[in-house]
């Protein structure tokens, strides 16, 4: 098994089999904030699989969507970027014009809000098959098809007729849906998914992420799913990254994460959440609110405020993300901690 | 006053007069029907969801219960009095404000920018209490405490303040008339995990220590569960299934919130693909 820090010692030269399709290394972002670069992401680590889904779970501010945005190379005018991205052996980073268009169609990334994310005086067709047709020299006629055969695939059977519609004429997660097919339309091998059933239905919801499941396994598609709902990720991601003030505190099987978490923050997150099942006197909130990197701690546990667990060993320094079992997790007192988290947030 | 005939599936009322009663409510939109013969009751100190999803006209009867809306037809009685016809004098509008108040989904919208958390709740008691300042000062000093603010969150604008402590703010504004119902309209929806638990458990809080009935509007099951005892489903505008929420949510009757049920993601969770010919999947242009 390759977890990240150990596939990235080791550099992929080539996609060879069972080398990781995306590679992040190290990865540090500072945005212009107030006139000063600050720290958005940092030391962000982690490595897919061809064919694996990947969860990014953490609250606002944690780096999730900076951390997408760093891999389509859609961070904002003024970023600093260090560390590397490498997709399929390539450098990321070093992509230019037509290298960055061709990356662009083999990553497709799929947002929030389609509303947000579609041209409302622009038909349903016009828009799915853009990519097709610019960057691909697909003639439109041919688009079109592919378009109707994806829009099949997702669950909306009168194609033709949908791409003669705008986008106020569907509802939300018939949307979702529009914008999963023009996604899966360049037949991309990394799907990025943004919280894409946040602003849905729950049971719309439910379809969504069924038809993203049952797709992404029919076109060996890797996915990274990022959500802030952790009950989500573990349901469908085989791994999941848990993210707190622009790093990552935790990389764990995604079965888990809930019952076994390895880092502080990820069990009093799953201890934060009210119970389906039972009512419970009180919740278990944590105190204060979750902090941007730049304005968590630099120099100790960027947790350690809010952390019911924290210590002087933890102000010491800023923790290492180290392998525990077969985890990861950024925490000093990891090891005398492992097991008791549950227990503990429970007493 | 008009009769309003109770219908016999009621919730009950454990603790004497009902705080809200809606009996026989109907919004129509157009050709559209929002609302169709929606009946409730809660009690003093009771709690009561309203769970729904997008279009199941959960927001409108929220709207029409703070007279926002005029129901089609209908009644809404809160604290013995009829409020499902506007009022033309001030002094039944501000009645009305002490009897139901709400709490809005976006902490953001539902503040105004150039008030600091002291001048909005200060304005509220002097137009429901008319008091002195002194003993204004007083409450509103009892109320940041109670929403979990500090004296430096209390003088700053919204902008100056968290999604949260916005939250809080709204929270405190709506206690400060000292309503007998509060109408919390997906008020913890927009908040992060950890910032919903610190609200959820103040609002616990609250309920435990005043008498005031909450009226919890939500499409989510675990809040519900976590605040209210009992529950009413709404599916496109009509009940579907009530009862104690504990019942409602373990063991579901009606296929709607047996499916609402099973939509929300848990551990072994496997989403199953449904066929897409629901007429009501189209969105209905208003």
């Amino acid at each position: 098994m390759s977890e990240p820090k150990a596939a990235a010692a080791v550099t992929p030269a080539a996609a060879a089999p069972g080398a990781a399709l995306l590679d992040v290394d190290d990865l540090n972002v500072r945005l212009p904030i107030d006139g000063i670069h600050r720290p958005v992401l940092r030391e962000v680590s982690f490595s897919l699989r061809p064919g694996e889904a990947f969860g990014l779970v953490g609250e606002s501010g944690s780096g999730k969507s900076m951390t997408a945005r760093a891999i389509d190379r859609l961070l904002p005018a003024g970023a600093q970027v260090t560390g590397s991205i490498r997709f399929d052996g390539q450098d990321v980073g070093a992509l230019t014009g037509a290298g960055l268009r061709q990356y662009r169609g083999r990553v497709a990334m799929i947002f929030q809000d389609p509303r947000a994310h579609t041209n409302p005086v622009r038909r349903i067709g016009d828009f799915m098959t853009e990519a097709l047709r610019t960057n691909m020299s697909v003639p439109g006629a041919e688009a079109r098809a592919r378009a109707v055969d994806m829009l099949g695939q997702v669950g909306i059977e009168d194609g033709e007729r949908r791409l003669r519609q705008y986008p106020h004429q569907l509802s939300g997660g018939m949307l979702q849906r529009v914008m999963i097919a023009t996604a899966l339309l360049t037949q991309p091998r990394l799907l990025l998914a943004d919280e894409p059933t946040t602003a849905l239905d729950v049971t719309t919801q439910a379809e969504v992420m069924a038809i993203l499941d049952d797709l992404r396994r029919e076109f060996g598609l890797t996915m990274l799913f990022i959500t802030h709902d952790l009950e989500l990720a573990a349901a469908i991601c085989d791994r999941t990254a848990v993210m707190y003030a622009g790093q990552i505190v935790e990389i764990r099987r995604s079965s888990l994460l809930h019952d076994d978490p390895l880092h502080p923050y990820t069990a009093a997150l799953a201890g934060a959440r009210p119970d389906i099942a039972q009512t419970a006197h009180r919740l278990r909130a944590i105190p204060g609110r979750p902090l941007s990197a730049f304005e968590a701690p630099q120099e100790e546990c960027a947790f350690a405020p809010r952390c019911p667990h924290a210590r002087d060993v933890c102000l010491a320094a800023v923790p290492d993300l180290l392998e525990v079992g077969d985890g990861l997790s950024r925490c000093a007192r990891t090891h005398e901690l492992r097991g008791k988290l549950q227990a503990v947030a429970d007493a | 006053m008009p009769e309003t005939t109770a219908p016999a599936d009621r919730v009950p009322e454990a603790n004497g007069p009902a705080a809200l009663e809606v009996a026989g409510l109907r919004k129509e939109f157009g050709p559209l029907v929002a609302v169709d013969d929606v009946s409730f009751g809660i009690p003093e100190a009771g709690s009561l969801a309203i769970v729904g999803e997008s279009g199941s006209g959960k927001t409108t009867i929220a709207r029409m219960i703070v007279g926002l809306e005029r129901p089609t037809r209908g009644t809404i009685m809160a604290c013995g009095h009829d409020r499902s016809r506007p009022t033309r004098s001030a002094r039944d509008r501000r009645r009305r404000g002490r009897e139901v108040q709400i709490v809005f989904q976006d902490p953001y919208t539902s503040l105004d920018p150039r008030q600091s958390a002291e001048a909005t709740i200060d304005e509220v008691l002097r137009l429901h209490h008319g008091w002195p300042a002194d003993r204004r000062r007083a409450r509103i000093a009892e109320l940041i405490d109670l929403v979990g603010l500090d004296a430096r969150q209390a003088r700053a604008l919204p902008r100056a303040l968290s999604g949260g402590q916005r939250q809080r703010v709204a929270i405190a504004r709506a206690l400060a008339a000292e309503p007998r119902v509060l109408i919390l309209d997906e008020s913890v929806a927009a908040l992060d995990v950890s910032i919903q638990a610190q609200v959820l458990n103040l609002l616990a809080d609250i309920r435990d220590e005043t008498r005031v009935s909450f009226v919890l509007i939500s499409h989510d099951l675990a809040v519900v569960r976590q605040l209210t005892d009992e529950a009413i489903v709404l599916h496109r505008g009509t009940v579907v299934e009530r009862g104690p929420t504990a019942r409602v949510l373990d063991d579901p009757q009606d296929p709607y919130t047996q499916r609402l049920r099973a939509s929300v993601p848990r551990p072994g969770w496997k989403p199953r693909r449904r066929a897409l010919t629901d007429a009501g999947e189209e969105r209905q242009a208003p």
